[in-house]
This record gives structure tokens, C-alpha cells and sequence, in this order.
């Protein structure tokens, strides 16, 4: 990164938006953000006077929260809208609930919304910052920014490495924004998973397609797991559970052909015996739960960099 | 009516052979001559020295919205819309609200189109309510004035059905148009199936969901032996199979948009909702094969789909926007540009938006035949402009050319010799 280099983005909206030297800064920043969790007194003055809208039209607890959290922990000033994407039908669009919002002055807005695209589409209407927190199959900035910081901690650096990607690659925003961003910063990333589930062009983002998972988990250094939602069965995606944990789940006998300190993740909630086995997710080289430690410190950067505090 | 001639205008008509400069009177509602010796008393003289004087194009297929929806657009707006770009026909699409399926709602339509800025010609509903199930009136319908029978917005997908509107409306002589799309595939697509849509996390609508039912409804004209007319292709694929059909004698006639030949699936950008439209906009590759296909006639119409949607239908989120685009206003413009990159020439051009709309539904205008009504369109090719929100007639604003500069436009617009639109 050169002497030069300032973070000049106003929304984080898809990791494409995104140089090498901005990610490096983003995970950069995290990093020294991380010890303020670790303190007695979880809180900076950073972001005080800061207004933070979490707009979910989506449920998702953890990615609420984590980012709460990071706002609190700036001593932003946080407000929760769990608005259901049914407001829609009430007449009132997503664009006049954001104006409406909007008209309270926040300095940013954090949204979550089943539609890909809409993070965008919102930076058109209204003034504030736009952080994604998941849009639709598109993309899942933050999850993407701690996945790699996560990884970067343990094996020091994130170029070279093998990373495997295995399941519904079609409906994850979390594997898409990985295959960017991974590949961006000079990673091998590897995917398989039911070929319903790998949509045409993914090599395009930057990933090699393997009709085996164990050829895209051999010699693995990061070996993560996707959500499998149930749902997928009704739309044939899949036959059945059950076949899909034993063609496609991750497993020990799988995780021998990945390299021997392979990390294991997963952008969670599991379901256990279906993605992963529960022997795996709790393994030694499972970072799942430092994902989420992490997840906090990549949020209070996000903010703190889009809101420009002091 | 006050007679008109035409004086020193480029004079295009296909039909009868015709390209001179030359002067053409209209008298009566009529085309009376051309280079007339004589004019009639209180002749209004109009030197076109540059421009093209071509028979009146006529955009078959075009959604006017009424009744229902008529915020979006009415007939009398959408008459205007279509004047102001040098159309002098329109045939309206029947997925209006209610749908157009009996006599009386096509009786309703050309009543209001009656002092309509151009000829409207309603097309009827397939089934009953659009629903696809039953066949709606299509004889009643075929009596009260209905040129063509579809369920445009939704294909057809049973295919028994589609056989047999194709052999029910043989009795009229008339064609079925199809809007071809096997929804299974395309159900929840946004935009084209490619890597850009699992780039941007959109569920994609292939290009096979266009291609199966060209091909079966190819394979039922053949069958039936009855005209069927394919609306708005977009695909490479689909070119090929009704270039194949049309060498083996099968009795169709196929329309795409000027959208098709302009745009890729990359005018999607950024979620502009004004860029998605049903078929989709396609890959670089589809854009040469639809250019090819009208250069060889295997398409035979350009027609604009016009598809008006308010504001409260596109600034949505992009999976959840309303389909398609205005054109009436930008169609000849953006067909303008094939011939200034030698794709067609201009007799080409007056064929695909006047001679060959009339001939696919049978409609009467298409030449400047003496005695024919005067149905005409003057063309400035050279006219540059930029095209504005503000300055769109259509009552809805929808299209993804706002700002575009364009070149060549219609100026002088007259329907059974009355001006409907003038912009000398
Ligand atoms: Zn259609």
C-alpha cells in the first residue's frame, strides 16, 4: 500500500467496489480496532454523535447484532427497524420508507434486504452512508472483509492459499463476495457443490468449478461450508437432505485430503449433519466462532471508515 | 381537409418501386399524386428538401394501457406518443384491465382510438381473461374490428390451447401472435441468465426459455398451416430457427425491438430498472444475429413493445420492477442508426416499419399506392436531439435512451391526410 493510499468510499455496498489496498486497509483497521472488545470498558468515543439506522427487512440476529454492536462499542447512536418486506404490500415502498428515514438525518444506513441490488439502488434516493449487511444472492461485504481477516490472522497472509468453497454456491452472497474478494487478494478459490446450486459464470467471478468436492477440498488450506436452506428441496434443488449430507457434507474423512492445519468455516447459523458435521464444526481448526469475534472489529472499521470519525 | 403537397422530399416507398425526389400531393384523405401538374385550390406546400417521405409506419405491438391502468397511459396518449414518433398505426395489445377479450371491449377501444392521433387497431385476447385456459370469443372479437389474436404478456403454455387459437383464428384469416417464453425457466428472472446475473445476484431468464416456444410455435404453424406471428425476439438461437422454418415454407412473420439491436444485458448496470424488460436484453452476439436477421428478412418487422410503466412500477427494487420499456417515441431513431452503419438501407427500413407491419396482421396502409389513404411520415435523418424526460409525450417515462443522443427523427406525421404531430 502506498503512502498515498486514503479510503475514499462512501458506501459499502459489493466488495468489487474494492481495491486490494482498500481491503488490506479495511482488515488493517479492524485489526487495531479488535482489542478495544477485549477491554473492561467495550467503548471508544469514536462515533459519538454518529446516527446508525439498522434497517433489516430480513431476519438475521447475528449480523444485527454484530453490527450494533460494533456501533455501540463507537458510541454511535444505534436504532433498530426490523421492517417486514410485506410493507411493501401496505403501499409503502422501499424507497419511501428509506426518504422517510433519511428525513431523520442518519449518517448511515445499514441495510439487509432479500433483493440484490437494493443497497444501490438506495444511494440513488438518499444522502447517507449505505452499508450492505446482504442483499438478496448478490453480496455480503462485511462477511467477506472478516472471512478473510479471519483467515489472514491465522496463516499471516491470504495469497497462495486454497480456499474451498462447498455448497449452495447459486443463493450465498457469502460465497460470492468471498470468490471476489479471496480472489482479489491472490487466493485460489475452489468451489463445488450440486450443480443446481453453481450458477453458469462462476468461473467468471474468478473460481475453478470442480464436479467433486474432494477435488475442490484436496490440499485445501480454508475449507467453508454454506448454508443449506430447506426450502431448496421443494424447488428440486437438491432430492434430499439427507443425500446431500452424504454426497456434499463436509466430514473428517473429507477434511484428511485438505491440508492438516486446514481452517474450517462457516458464515453460520449451521445445520449440523447437513453442511457439516458437528465433529468438524467443533474441531481444533474450526474458526467459526473467531469469525464472529472478528465480524464485530471488521464493523466498527466499516463504520468507522465510511463515517469518517476522528 | 386542406390538401398537402409534399414538395422536394426524398420519396420511399417499397411497394411501388419508388425512390425519387419528387413531390407527392395529398387530396381527400388520399394519396392523390405524384409531381402533379396541377394543384388543387388552397394546397398547403411544404418543402421537405433532405427529408424522406415514406409511407406512415405502423408499430405493431405496442401497449396503450387502457382500460386499467390508464395513469400509465391512455389511447389518447399513446396515439400521441406514437405521432410524435412517425407512427400513423398502432396495434394495441389486449392485456389491458380488464383483458380485451369480447367484442364489446374491442368496440370500447376503437370507439375512444376514434379521435385517437393515429389508427389504432386492437389485437383480442387467445383465452378468456388472459388466463390461458379457454379460448375467449375470437370470432365476436374478429367481427367487432380485432386484427390479431394473442395473450402478449404471457405466453400460451398449453400447447393444445395455442394449436388450436392457430386453427380457430385460420377461420378469419387472421394471426396469432406469440409471446414466446416457456415459464418454467423464466419464472422469477430478472435479466439475462449469464455471468453478469450471477454476478449481480439475479436470478437469470435463459435464452432457451425464448427458443423452445419459437420452436413450438414454429412446429404448430407448420402443423396448423396458419399464420403465426412471433413477437419481440431476442436471441440468436431464435433467429435461426425461424430463418430455418421461413426456408422450409412455414407461414410466420417475426418482429424484435429496437432495444434488442441496441442494447446488451450490460444497460442493466447498476440496477436500472429502466433496462429490464421481458425477453431480457441479451449478450453482444444476440445483437449481431437480431441485425443479420433483419438484413436477410428473417425478422420482418420492427415493432417497439411499447411497454409504459409509472414511476411507482420501476423505482422498486429490480426484482420486483415491472417489465418493459416506452418506444414508440425512440424507435425510429434507434432503427435510423442500422442504416448508418450499413446495416439495412432505407428501403429496408420503410419495410420494416411500414410495408411489412401491415402485411404480417393484414393491415391497410404500408405504400403510397394513389388512391391509398393518406397515411404518411416525413423523416429528417439528419435531425440530431437529445432525449429528455421532460419532453416525452408518452405519459410514462420509462425508457433506458433518456439522454441519449440520437440522430434522424420523424417531423412531419399525417394520418388520412390530416398532420398529427409537426416538427419542421
Ligand atoms: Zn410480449
Amino acid at each position: 500500500m502506498d503512502a498515498e493510499y486514503r479510503f475514499n468510499h462512501k458506501h459499502i455496498l459489493s466488495i468489487d467496489d474494492f481495491s486490494t489496498d482498500d481491503l488490506s486497509f479495511i482488515i488493517q483497521t479492524a485489526e487495531s480496532f479488535k482489542e478495544i472488545s477485549t477491554r473492561s470498558i467495550k467503548k471508544v468515543p469514536t462515533l459519538r454523535g454518529k446516527t446508525i439506522i439498522n434497517l433489516f427487512f430480513e431476519p438475521s440476529t447475528r449480523t444485527r447484532l454484530s453490527f450494533e454492536i460494533a456501533a455501540k462499542r463507537m458510541s454511535a447512536d444505534t436504532f433498530n427497524i426490523s421492517a417486514s418486506t410485506s410493507s411493501a404490500t401496505k403501499g409503502e415502498t422501499l424507497i419511501d420508507t428509506v426518504r422517510n428515514l433519511e428525513a431523520m438525518r442518519p449518517d448511515a444506513i445499514i441495510i439487509r434486504h432479500s433483493s440484490s441490488g437494493s443497497p444501490h439502488m438506495l444511494t440513488r434516493y438518499i444522502s447517507s452512508s449505505v452499508i450492505n449487511a446482504g442483499d438478496g444472492t448478490h453480496q455480503h461485504p462485511s462477511q467477506a472483509i472478516l472471512d478473510m481477516m479471519t483467515v489472514k490472522e491465522k496463516k499471516g497472509h491470504l495469497k497462495g492459499l486454497k480456499v474451498a468453497i462447498i455448497g449452495d454456491i447459486t443463493h450465498s452472497r457469502v460465497a460470492h463476495s468471498n470468490i471476489v474478494g479471496f480472489t482479489k487478494m491472490g487466493a485460489d478459490v475452489h468451489v463445488s457443490g450440486p450443480r443446481t446450486m453453481v450458477p453458469i459464470g462462476i468461473e467468471d467471478m474468478g473460481a475453478t468449478l470442480h464436479r467433486s468436492v474432494a477435488d475442490a477440498v484436496s490440499g485445501a488450506d480454508v475449507v467453508m461450508g454454506l448454508r443449506i436452506q430447506k426450502e431448496r428441496q421443494q424447488d428440486s434443488l437438491i432430492p434430499s437432505l439427507r443425500e446431500y449430507a452424504q454426497v456434499f457434507g463436509i466430514n473428517s474423512t473429507l477434511m484428511r485430503l485438505a491440508k492438516p492445519d486446514a481452517l474450517i468455516m462457516h458464515p453460520g447459523p449451521i445445520n449440523r449433519g447437513v453442511e457439516m458435521t458437528a465433529e468438524v464444526a467443533d474441531s481444533a481448526q474450526s474458526v467459526i466462532l473467531e469469525q464472529v469475534t472478528n465480524g464485530v472489529a471488521v464493523r466498527m472499521a466499516l463504520l468507522y471508515l465510511v463515517l469518517g470519525g476522528e | 381537409m386542406q390538401p398537402i403537397l409534399l414538395k422536394n422530399g426524398r420519396i420511399i416507398d417499397p411497394v411501388n418501386g419508388i425512390d425519387m425526389v419528387g413531390n407527392l400531393l395529398l387530396h381527400l384523405a388520399k394519396c392523390a399524386q405524384i409531381n402533379p401538374s396541377s394543384l388543387p385550390e388552397g394546397t398547403r406546400e411544404i418543402d421537405l428538401t433532405g427529408k424522406w417521405v415514406v409511407p406512415g409506419l405502423i408499430d405493431i405491438h405496442v401497449h396503450l394501457r387502457e382500460p386499467g391502468e390508464e395513469y400509465k397511459e391512455t389511447i389518447e396518449s399513446g396515439a400521441q406518443a406514437a405521432a410524435a414518433g412517425g407512427f400513423t398505426a398502432v396495434a394495441c395489445m389486449p392485456n389491458t384491465k380488464p383483458v380485451l377479450d369480447s367484442a364489446q371491449m374491442i368496440e370500447a377501444v376503437l370507439s375512444k382510438a376514434q379521435k385517437a392521433a393515429c389508427r389504432v387497431y386492437p389485437v383480442g385476447a387467445i383465452s378468456s381473461h388472459g388466463q390461458g385456459s379457454t379460448l375467449a370469443n375470437m370470432g365476436e372479437m374478429f367481427a367487432a374490428g380485432a386484427v390479431a389474436f394473442t395473450d402478449d404478456g404471457l405466453p400460451v403454455s398449453d400447447s393444445q390451447l395455442m394449436r388450436r387459437a392457430m386453427e380457430y383464428a385460420g377461420n378469419y384469416g387472421v394471426p396469432i401472435i406469440s409471446h414466446s417464453e416457456e415459464i418454467g425457466l423464466s419464472r422469477h428472472g430478472s435479466m439475462n441468465e449469464g455471468p453478469m446475473s450471477t454476478r449481480m445476484g439475479i436470478i437469470g431468464i435463459p435464452h432457451a426459455a425464448e427458443e423452445i416456444m419459437v420452436y413450438r410455435d414454429l412446429a404448430l404453424a407448420e402443423l396448423t398451416g396458419q399464420h403465426v406471428h412471433l413477437a419481440h425476439i431476442s436471441t440468436k438461437e431464435s433467429v435461426s430457427l425461424i430463418r430455418r422454418a421461413k426456408a422450409n415454407g412455414c407461414p410466420v412473420s417475426a418482429e424484435t425491438a429496437p432495444h434488442y439491436f441496441s442494447l446488451t444485458e450490460k444497460a442493466v448496470g447498476k440496477y436500472d430498472t429502466y433496462a429490464k424488460m421481458n425477453p431480457p436484453l441479451r449478450m453482444d452476439y444476440d445483437v449481431e444475429a437480431i441485425k443479420e436477421g433483419l438484413q436477410d428478412g428473417t425478422l420482418d418487422v420492427i415493432a417497439s413493445d411499447h411497454a409504459p410503466h409509472s414511476d411507482l412500477e420501476k423505482e422498486l427494487e429490480f426484482d420486483r420492477a415491472a417489465n418493459g420499456i416506452i418506444g414508440l417515441e425512440t424507435s425510429l431513431s434507434l432503427a435510423l442508426q442500422l442504416v448508418r452503419s450499413n446495416c439495412i438501407d432505407e428501403k429496408k427500413l420503410v419495410e420494416l416499419m411500414s410495408s411489412n407491419p401491415a402485411k404480417a396482421l393484414g393491415l391497410p396502409g404500408g405504400s403510397l399506392t394513389v388512391g391509398n389513404m393518406a397515411d404518411v411520415t416525413v423523416i429528417d435523418p439528419l435531425r440530431q436531439y437529445t432525449y429528455q424526460r421532460d419532453e416525452v409525450v408518452s405519459r410514462s417515462k420509462n425508457s433506458p435512451f433518456l439522454g441519449w443522443n440520437l440522430t434522424g427523427k420523424a417531423v412531419l406525421t399525417i394520418v388520412g391526410g390530416k398532420v398529427t404531430y409537426e416538427d419542421l
